[in-house]
């Protein structure tokens, strides 16, 4: 995985074939920290653990042999700047997957393309409601597709228009915040 | 702070509610993008940005997309698995941006499987 945001599209992707109805997905910049914060939570089906085991272990391997799991990977990712990742999950109770980052670590992936990654995620889920927060220090970002959800009164979140409007919304946030970066 | 407003909202959905309404519920066809970790690692979400350009350019709204897992072929990713109503499943692979684009116009639009681009057709359901 080239940057973070594939690697948020890879771990939410977990918590939609888990069943989620509500994925959250939270970035904290702190610069003054020096910590960058990823968590992905679901509502999901949690797991269990014997799935626990498995997914922490590097060797084990489902379908795919080539790229191996996702959650090692960030796991991977996080280790190699300073950082770590940690999971809370259990059967019916959801799962929530965090990775911490030290901020300004030469080998720390840079966030990518959030955006894109949001709406892909909006756009071929329409029944998942999808948090996304996002803090840079004092400056920060929220959206919850089940409150634009409500607003739209059956009109499909997936209509183009609407993912436009979407799209622009973070676009403008995310430039913003990178303006500010002095 | 969201800057998205309920105003904003409420103009698009007045504009969305005409076009909608003629085809309630229903769709042409659907578009499934492998999603598994193998697939985001070839490309899959520029696939699926590519294929969600060309919806909103075709002004289609009777196309959905959605995302499956790793369907175990993960040598052929980025793949794509297409329905068209009433017509079995195509699934494509070694997908790019641009081939996606050919076979929304030829397949999905025109109703001409893209055969180049094909692995396999009929038979299996989406994964
Ligand atoms: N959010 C989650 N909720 C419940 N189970 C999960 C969640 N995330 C991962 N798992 C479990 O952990 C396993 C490993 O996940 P991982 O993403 O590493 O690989 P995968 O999803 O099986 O494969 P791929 O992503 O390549 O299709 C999953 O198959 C699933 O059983
Ligand atoms: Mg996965």
């Amino acid at each position: 995985m080239q940057d973070l945001s594939l690697h948020i599209l890879d771990i939410a992707e977990n918590s939609i074939n888990a069943n989620a109805t509500e994925v959250r997905i939270k970035i904290s910049e702190d610069t003054g920290k020096n910590l960058l914060r990823i968590e992905i939570s679901d509502n999901g089906r949690g797991m269990d653990e014997e799935t626990l085991k498995e997914v922490y272990d590097p060797f084990f391997t489902t379908k795919c042999k080539r790229t191996g799991l996702g959650i090692p990977l960030l796991a991977q990712s996080a280790r190699e700047c300073n950082g770590d990742l940690t999971i809370k999950t259990g059967p019916g109770k959801g799962t929530s997957i965090s990775a911490a980052f030290q901020y300004d670590h030469i080998d720390r992936k840079p966030l990518g393309d959030i955006c894109e990654t949001m709406i892909v995620l909006i756009a071929s889920n329409p029944d998942v409601d999808f948090i996304y927060e996002h803090s840079r220090d004092d400056d920060s970002y929220a959206l919850n597709t089940a409150d634009i959800k409500k607003e739209l009164e059956g009109v499909p979140i997936t209509s183009p228009g609407i993912i436009k409007i979407i799209k622009d919304d973070i676009s403008e946030w995310l430039l913003n915040k990178d303006d500010m970066i002095k | 702070m969201a800057r998205l407003t309920i105003e904003d909202l409420k103009k698009i959905k007045e504009k969305q509610k005409s076009t909608f309404s003629l085809r309630e519920g229903g769709y042409r066809a659907k578009i499934t993008v492998h999603m598994g970790t193998c697939g985001i690692a070839a490309g899959a979400r520029e696939i699926m940005s590519a294929l969600l350009d060309e919806i909103a350019l075709a002004k289609v709204e009777d196309v959905i997309t959605t995302t499956s897992g790793c369907a175990g072929l993960c040598a052929r990713e980025p793949m794509a698995t297409v329905e068209i109503l009433n017509r079995p499943p195509v699934k494509y692979g070694d997908l790019t941006a641009d081939k996606m684009k050919e076979i929304f116009r030829e397949h999905i639009l025109g109703g001409n499987p893209v055969e180049k681009y094909a692995l396999a057709v009929g038979s299996e359901t989406t994964y």
